[in-house]
């Protein structure tokens, strides 16, 4: 095997490298805002609103992300929704993910003791206060493990965005495979650096569980 | 009404779905008074302490804290749910301890009884640690500052709740059968501190079964049945009670099962 390929292109792969991050966290980070922010209204509302919701879930958990993405792209256009492949790319992994980060946060709500919100109201506490300070450290311990598996999920999810002519580090590796006949040495490295960022994102899982766990030892 | 009633409740009536738990009951809680409620299980004795602190609506009849009206506000006879900032301030003088204490398992003592006041009663965090420690120290804590509640008995828990409610300084606390939830040999402690709070002239409103707690350091003894005030005296006159046949079935039932060596 002949690395030199990946040497001689590295301004062009670090740029697909960094887009992949990008779009990775961006995504992932928007849907986990948008998830949470969906199951905090879904666990404060009754009827019509919180089966809207649950629908939404259902629905964008459902469908794979490749025909999401297909429909963000392709189809958008044909309603007036015309976006660039990076914008479809980020907000179809935002919406793919925050359907599923809705169903995390809302089982980790129905986790807290109905006392425990009772003892803050009578506290004093508003009701940002008590999402902030009692709902959501005291979920985390049940969810952070759901949380990083979805993270470690959303990860290897971005390996598709090239087929929405995303220019991330599938794209652009492909690309140089393609031109040089350097298949093995690109999706080696490929591969090795999804390895990577999932192993990284395991180990920084383990020391959040470890910190949200931290009161249960006696 | 007079200035000393901190809370009056005036033919509150409350229901679930079609049952009614509270159909009429009318209680003044005066400034310094201990208040003991009775009452067999399931005859709304929680129902009642939980709509004074508004953790659960009514329907019908008034309570009102210190003279405004609780959870609601009057629009020329109409009535309509509070905001829930007005409900807060309305409640702000109220305290509440719970028979399975509902400590926050993630904090510690200390920012268990620290953390409400400085999240809402306006004072900084040093000034916040300082009025909680002193709670915890009042309630006998002072050495478990930094435990979680997870590392306390549950006497210890219980007292940490009662100092969280201390906390805040409230002009009437109520108790939901605190003791219920603990072991025998350490129900003592709990009722201890209740006792002293009582000696410093604290207004208390407490369900419970301790009858001697309710015979020795209550003003006044309700018992609740059917939905209403049955019978509302002296301890004395209450525990002695020879009209009220349920009352009297309540009270033979009661000891039965606890003087069992004596029987
Ligand atoms: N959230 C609720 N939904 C429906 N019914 C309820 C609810 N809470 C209480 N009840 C009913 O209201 C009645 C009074 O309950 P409550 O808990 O006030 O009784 P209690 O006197 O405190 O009893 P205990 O001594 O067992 O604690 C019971 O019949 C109970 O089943
Ligand atoms: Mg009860």
């Amino acid at each position: 095997m002949d690395f030199s390929v990946l040497t001689d292109n590295w301004p062009q792969i670090l740029n697909g490298l960094v887009l992949t991050l990008k779009l990775w966290l961006g995504g992932t980070l928007s849907g986990l805002a948008l998830g949470l922010l969906l199951a905090t209204i879904q666990v404060n509302s009754i009827g019509v609103v919180w089966h809207a919701i649950r629908g939404y879930s259902a629905v964008f958990r459902g469908v794979p992300l490749l025909i999401q993405l297909f429909l963000l792209y392709y189809g958008g256009p044909s309603i007036g929704f015309v976006l660039s492949p990076v914008a479809a790319g980020l907000l179809g992994l935002t919406i793919y993910s925050s359907a599923q980060f809705v169903e995390i946060f809302r089982a980790g709500f129905e986790s807290v003791p109905r006392g425990q919100i009772e003892a803050a109201r009578i506290s004093g506490l508003n009701r940002f206060q008590i999402l902030v300070h009692i709902e959501l450290p005291q979920m985390l311990i049940i969810i952070v493990p759901s949380l990083v598996n979805l993270f470690v999920i959303m990860t290897k999810e971005t390996a598709i965005l090239s087929v929405i002519s995303i220019p991330d580090l599938t794209a652009v590796l492909n690309g140089i495979g393609s031109t040089t006949y350097a298949f093995a040495e690109t999706l080696f490295a490929l591969a090795a650096f999804y390895w990577i960022l999932l192993e990284c994102v395991t180990m920084a899982g383990r020391v959040l569980e470890r910190r949200a766990s931290r009161y249960l030892i006696r | 009404m007079s200035d000393n009633t901190i809370i009056k409740v005036s033919n509150l009536i409350k229901t679930f779905g079609s049952t009614t738990v509270l159909n009429g009951v009318s209680l003044d809680f005066e400034r310094s008074q201990v208040t003991c409620i009775i009452g067999a299980s399931g005859s709304g004795k929680s129902t009642l302490l939980r709509c004074m602190a508004f953790l659960e609506t009514y329907e019908g009849g008034r309570i009102e804290i210190e003279g405004q009206l609780l959870g609601y506000v009057e629009n020329q006879g109409i009535r309509q749910r509070a905001s829930s900032s007005r409900i807060a301030e309305t409640r702000r003088n109220v305290g509440f301890v719970f028979q399975h204490f509902n400590l926050w398992p993630h904090m510690t003592a200390l920012e268990n009884v620290a953390k409400p006041l400085w999240l809402t009663a306006g004072c900084s965090r040093q000034e916040a640690r300082e009025r909680g420690a002193a709670a915890l120290e009042k309630v006998g804590l002072a050495d478990k500052l930094s435990s979680y509640p997870i590392q306390l008995s549950g006497g210890q828990q219980q007292r940490v709740a009662i100092a969280r409610t201390l906390a805040k300084e409230p002009h009437i606390i109520l108790f939901d059968e605190p003791t219920s939830a603990l072991d025998p040999e350490i129900v003592g402690e709990v009722l201890q501190v209740m006792r002293n709070l009582a000696d410093e002239g604290m207004t208390m409103a407490v369900v419970t079964h301790e009858m001697g707690f309710a015979a020795h350091v209550a003003n006044r003894i309700a018992f609740i049945d059917q939905g209403v005030i049955a019978v509302e005296g002296k301890p004395r006159d209450v525990l002695l009670n020879k009209d009220n046949p349920r009352l009297v079935r309540f009270l033979k039932n009661f000891f039965d099962r606890n003087n069992f060596v004596a029987a």
